[in-house]
């Protein structure tokens, strides 16, 4: 690990103006936020991280969760993991986050990873994580290794001829279906951020993952009020029944009346670049019957411009049947 | 572990005092290279080691940290993780590295309670935290419950993710967690046991719960 200066900046004016010091936010960062460590510390021992800086946000005043006078839900940037999967009302409002979040790393990591750090978790692309290989994320204009190798846990869709790393977070793909907004403060002041337009596609800057610049430090998350009545699922499929990544998941809030599909969200996970929602399901979904013709209609819609590697085409019967499957349990529930 | 304890133990050397203390043999020159290089006041040194012999650590930041009940004034590289400064710095080697890059739960200890991979961490974001490791759990006269169901339960074969599993498990009964062993494997799965106890590993923890 290469060694770095370490503080703790007292307040949020601190933080801002210490990260706002950083030529970039992204990859390569010289200047790091760290909150749980749990992605961070493991690259950093990877020299994949190599800050010169790194900044403890852990002790700032954004560990609260609070429902807010719109009947929405305030979720503070160090919030852990497992205190918010845990909450009353995430449990009961917004199963579909409590439950994404418990499906992922283990009890032991979700203590210690936080709200924002979900949020800009990183890949777990071999090649990505592995300072032996070239990778375009890592190192942009040395190639990406993964096109032609072990793809197999890779994306199939955002991907670019450039990388096609798969974003590993299960708490993002809950939050992308529940129409999250990601609250900034940096040094330009605040900005709130749709959690659809947070995280970009890998296109011509892999190494560029997010919307963050230098000194913006996410202070909370915003849910909005939930959908009355809706039935909620997260369904995870993978190679092992605890502690691994998705190869496809599905996040579900669906509310059916008279039969009929009144109001739908669906994201994914394992599958894509970024979390990926899917507008072409939701569109496919709107009006019709709740039943297993119509989810198939959705899941084909949600993967037809799925592009496969040499080793993941599986993945795209994968996720259709994951979809359809988690839209059955929303219906049933 | 105070000197006191130590000086309580049983006068057969550890694998670890005897590499210490051991002048011949690359293994022994690598590690107590290593060690005094990362010992600091408050800490057990070898013997060995004259204290002036000791480099500087270049850029060493002062913490306390509080483990087992006990508050330790170290000067630690920012880089050493929790889990270094557990083991090398405060030399409670009871806490294992697995992995070191948080899949095997080995180096799970409590902060504040909840269980945590101390590989992740690093010790300079736990000033003011009170830490537990197993050391701080029982005795070989007093076991934890846990640990005296890991014995009646034969919980383990080699033994070193033992004392991670057993952190894990003590953690675990404060957690929601369903009555059944499906439940508690689920919320066991961060800990890994490559000798295969976990049928054994699940049924301590379910003797426990049910004496409970």
């Amino acid at each position: 690990m290469h060694t770095f200066d370490f503080s703790r900046p007292r307040d949020l004016a601190a933080a801002i103006a210490g990260a706002s010091q950083a030529k970039t936010a992204q990859q390569g960062a010289d200047v790091r936020f760290i909150a749980g460590g749990t992605t961070l510390i493991d690259l950093m021992k990877l020299n994949v991280e190599t800050p010169a800086r790194v900044l403890d946000v852990n002790r700032l005043p954004l560990d609260k969760i609070e429902v807010t006078p719109d009947g929405g839900l305030k979720i503070g940037a160090t919030v852990r993991n497992s205190d918010l999967a845990h909450h009353p009302v995430v449990e009961r409002d917004y199963a579909v986050l409590s439950q994404a979040i418990l499906s992922g790393a283990s009890a032991q990591l979700r203590n210690m990873a936080t709200t924002a750090g979900n949020l800009v978790q990183r890949t777990r692309c071999m090649y990505f994580r592995d300072t032996a290989m070239p990778c375009n994320k890592r190192e942009p204009g040395t190639g990406c290794p993964a096109i032609t190798g072990a793809n197999r846990m890779l994306a199939i869709l955002g991907t670019s001829e450039h990388c096609i790393a798969t974003n590993p977070s299960d708490m993002c793909v809950a939050m992308a279906a529940l129409e999250a907004t990601i609250h900034i403060q940096g040094p330009k002041g605040s900005r709130a951020i749709p959690i659809g337009d947070f995280h970009l596609l890998p296109g011509n800057t892999p190494d560029r993952e997010t919307v963050l610049e230098p000194g913006d430090l996410i202070t909370h998350v915003m849910l909005p009020r939930p959908v009355a009545g809706s039935k909620q699922v997260y369904l995870k499929l993978r190679d092992r029944a605890s502690y691994e990544f998705a190869l496809a998941s599905a996040a579900i809030v669906l509310t059916i009346a008279n039969g009929k599909v009144k109001f739908v969200r669906v994201a994914m996970g394992g599958v894509g670049t970024r979390p990926w929602r899917s507008p072409e399901a939701e569109a496919a979904l709107m009006g019709q019957p709740a039943d297993v013709v119509s989810f198939r209609k959705a899941a084909a819609a949600a993967l037809r411009n799925a592009k496969p590697q040499s080793e993941n085409k599986f993945k795209i019967e994968l996720a259709k049947r994951c979809v359809t499957h988690a839209l059955k349990m929303a219906a049933t529930s | 572990m105070s000197d006191d304890d130590l000086q309580s133990r049983p006068p057969s050397p550890t694998r670890r005092e005897f590499l210490l203390t051991t002048g011949s043999g690359v293994a022994a020159s690598v590690v107590a290279g290593y060690l005094p290089a990362l010992a600091n006041d408050g800490a057990r040194e070898s013997d060995s080691t004259p204290a002036n012999s000791r480099p500087t650590i270049e850029g060493a930041v002062p913490i306390t940290l509080r483990i087992n009940g006990k508050d330790h004034q170290l000067r630690i590289d920012p880089r050493t993780t929790l889990l270094d400064c557990i083991r090398e710095t405060v030399v409670l080697t009871g806490t294992k590295k697995g992995c070191d890059h948080g899949q095997c739960g080995a180096c799970t200890v409590h902060v504040d309670g909840r269980r945590v991979v101390s590989c992740l961490s690093l010790a300079l974001l736990h000033d003011g935290h009170e830490i537990t490791t197993i050391e701080g759990l029982g005795t070989p006269e007093s076991l934890h419950p846990m640990q005296a169901a890991f014995v009646a339960q034969d919980g383990y074969q080699c033994g070193y993710c033992t004392s991670g599993q057993i952190m894990s498990a003590v953690a675990l009964l404060k957690e929601p967690c369903g009555p059944d062993d499906a439940s508690v494997k689920e919320l066991m799965s961060g800990n890994i046991c490559r000798c295969g106890a976990y049928a054994n590993i699940v049924a301590a923890i379910q003797q426990v719960r049910h004496n409970a």
